[in-house]
């Protein structure tokens, strides 16, 4: 074959082309899952205790008062499942985070990057597949929870999913930026202290709001604030097949404003080219 | 030091028409981390169905100049074309062009070879039939047909780096870059994927450019390019380099260009 030479008019990508491409990283982020067993396990474990232990020991503790979506007085594990559901995708979200901070160590993360699709589009496929992760352990964990009497309506198996889609994305995002600011692995165990315990705990996902606001009015203040208190009451009210619309517009706007900053941080004239050489010498 | 598997003879290989677009044109780059200075206006070009070698010690600033061709980061100073696209304008058709093999393997060692291949042909958009029938014969050309469905983490190092370069062709690029790819391989193994990519140049034109500190790896016909502390201190056929250093050797006269008081590694 000779050489060519010529420029070549430029012709941009198919549709079919991104499909194959979104298609081709969430079929690689399904199969890396399968292969780490003890992630799935340690995915399911940890809501898991704190289902069957912890809300066993705080069940006489804590009293629930009716309030929505529930139509009556609910046990307390009913109470901090849909806590535990997003509890499942804060993790996978920092996970899949910490996996692309290590990509990068390794240098898998720029096999993704020097792709001719768009960056940004990489991105949102790569969130995409680590939502779609986190559902598979989200529904693994309610097929667990409806044994343990955590019944929601049959038809809220399927409300939920769109909101548990929002809530992945969120979260994911979330992760990614947070991920961009990463310079190396070691500086994640920061992020668990900082980010994921803090967002847990003031949240609605291990009791109710008007509880806290009895206790501390600024704690209160402080859950409303905190984007994950809506992903929980998202999924909360979802799973009763009913909307909370502010949560739907916090989460939402969360989600958007995640995602530029996420895209804006790995853009390569900014973000990651700050910063020296990511595995190799200069 | 062996010498790497024999080339076809240099008056063969078809020898670029100057007024062609280059495969690579790299025009007056520089890059900074903070203040320190990686590359200083770098120039140089790849022509198509040519092998540039690009000799430089371990911090010369081979990997940021191909982080910089790759668009891992943003270019600072200057303009990096690939067959005439602008890497910073035109990101997409540029990167469609090129195929690149890292220095730190890339690969998802708990996947298969396929599987590793069929991602990367998804990357660049490539439909799962095509692309099953590319890997299949890819793996057949670098001899690992038989082990298609083992995982990555059960090849030697000079599989994986053939694996590496065969995924760097799946997509069909004019151009590839390899970034000192025979590190760490025994002498058998470097043989091996010298040889495979001087094949690529002659028998499908591909332009190479190859990123080494290894004296050894380059021949006479090839293209030079000497960057030592981000500058680069000569270019040119390797013959003209060596001369015009009153050298006898590419060791020399890599050594008098650089004042380097020792042999950095490798031997002509």
């Amino acid at each position: 074959m000779s050489s060519i030479t010529t420029r070549e008019a430029p012709r941009g990508f198919s549709v079919q082309e991104y499909l194959t491409c979104l298609t081709g990283i969430v079929w690689r982020e399904g199969l890396r899952f399968l292969h780490q067993r003890e992630r799935f396990v340690s995915a399911l474990v940890r809501p898991l205790v704190w289902l069957f232990i912890f809300a066993a020991g705080f069940r006489q503790v804590l009293g629930i008062s009716i309030i929505p979506p529930y139509e009556t007085y609910i046990l307390y594990e009913v109470y901090i499942a849909p806590g535990l559901m997003a509890m499942i995708q804060l993790f996978n979200g920092m996970q899949s985070s910490l996996s692309m901070v290590y990509d990068r160590e390794m240098g898998n993360m720029r096999t993704l990057l020097v792709s001719p699709l768009p960056r940004g589009f990489l991105l949102f496929c790569k969130l995409l597949a680590g939502t779609a992760v986190s559902l598979l352990q989200v529904y693994a964990f309610l097929l667990i929870a409806w044994f343990w009497d955590i019944t929601p309506p049959p038809s809220g198996y399927l409300t939920v999913l769109p909101a548990l889609i929002l809530s992945g994305l969120m979260l994911g995002s979330l992760g990614m930026l947070i991920s961009s600011g990463i310079k190396q692995l070691e500086n994640f165990a920061g992020v668990m202290n900082f980010v994921i315990f803090p967002m847990f705990f003031a949240s609605s996902a291990l009791y109710p709001l008007w509880r806290v606001q009895e206790g501390s009015p600024y704690l209160y203040y402080l859950c409303e604030a905190n984007p994950f208190t809506h992903a929980v009451e998202l999924i909360r009210f979802a799973l009763y097949g009913q909307i909370n619309w502010i949560s739907l517009a916090v989460v939402a706007s969360c989600t958007i404003v995640f995602m530029i900053g996420a895209i804006w941080a790995y853009d390569p004239s900014r973000g990651l080219a700050r910063r020296g050489p990511a595995g190799g010498e200069g | 030091m062996t010498s790497p598997a024999p080339i076809p003879d240099p008056r063969e290989v078809p020898r670029p028409d100057p007024a062609a677009v280059p495969a690579l044109s790299i025009d007056g780059v520089s890059h900074s981390y903070g203040s320190r200075r990686a590359l200083i206006d770098v120039s140089f070009n790849v022509q198509p169905a040519s092998f540039t070698a690009l000799l430089g010690l371990n911090g010369a600033g081979k990997s940021t100049l191909f982080s910089l061709i790759t668009r891992l980061f943003g270019i600072q100073t200057g303009r990096v074309g690939i067959f005439g696209h602008d890497v910073s304008k035109r990101p997409g058709e540029a990167l469609r062009l090129l195929g690149v093999v890292f220095q730190p393997r890339t690969l998802d060692l708990d996947l298969s070879l396929t599987q590793n291949l069929l991602y990367h042909a998804a990357l660049h958009g490539i439909s799962r039939r095509e692309a099953a029938t590319r890997s299949a014969e890819l793996l057949g050309r670098i001899g690992l047909s038989d082990r298609a469905g083992s995982k990555v983490r059960d090849l030697s190092g000079g599989q994986m780096r053939r694996l590496e370069i065969a995924r760097a062709l799946l997509h069909r690029p004019r151009l590839l870059l390899l970034d000192e790819p025979t590190v760490g391989l025994d002498v058998k193994a470097r043989a091996d994927i010298i040889s495979q990519v001087r094949r690529l140049v002659t028998e499908q034109g591909i332009g190479v450019l190859w990123a080494t500190h290894l004296f050894d790896e380059i021949m006479p016909s090839d293209d030079l390019v000497v960057l030592h502390q981000g500058q680069v201190l000569a270019q040119g056929p390797m013959s003209r380099v060596v001369t015009e250093a009153g050298a006898q050797d590419v060791n020399t006269a890599f050594m008098r260009l650089t004042g380097a008081q020792t042999m950095p590694g490798g031997g002509a």
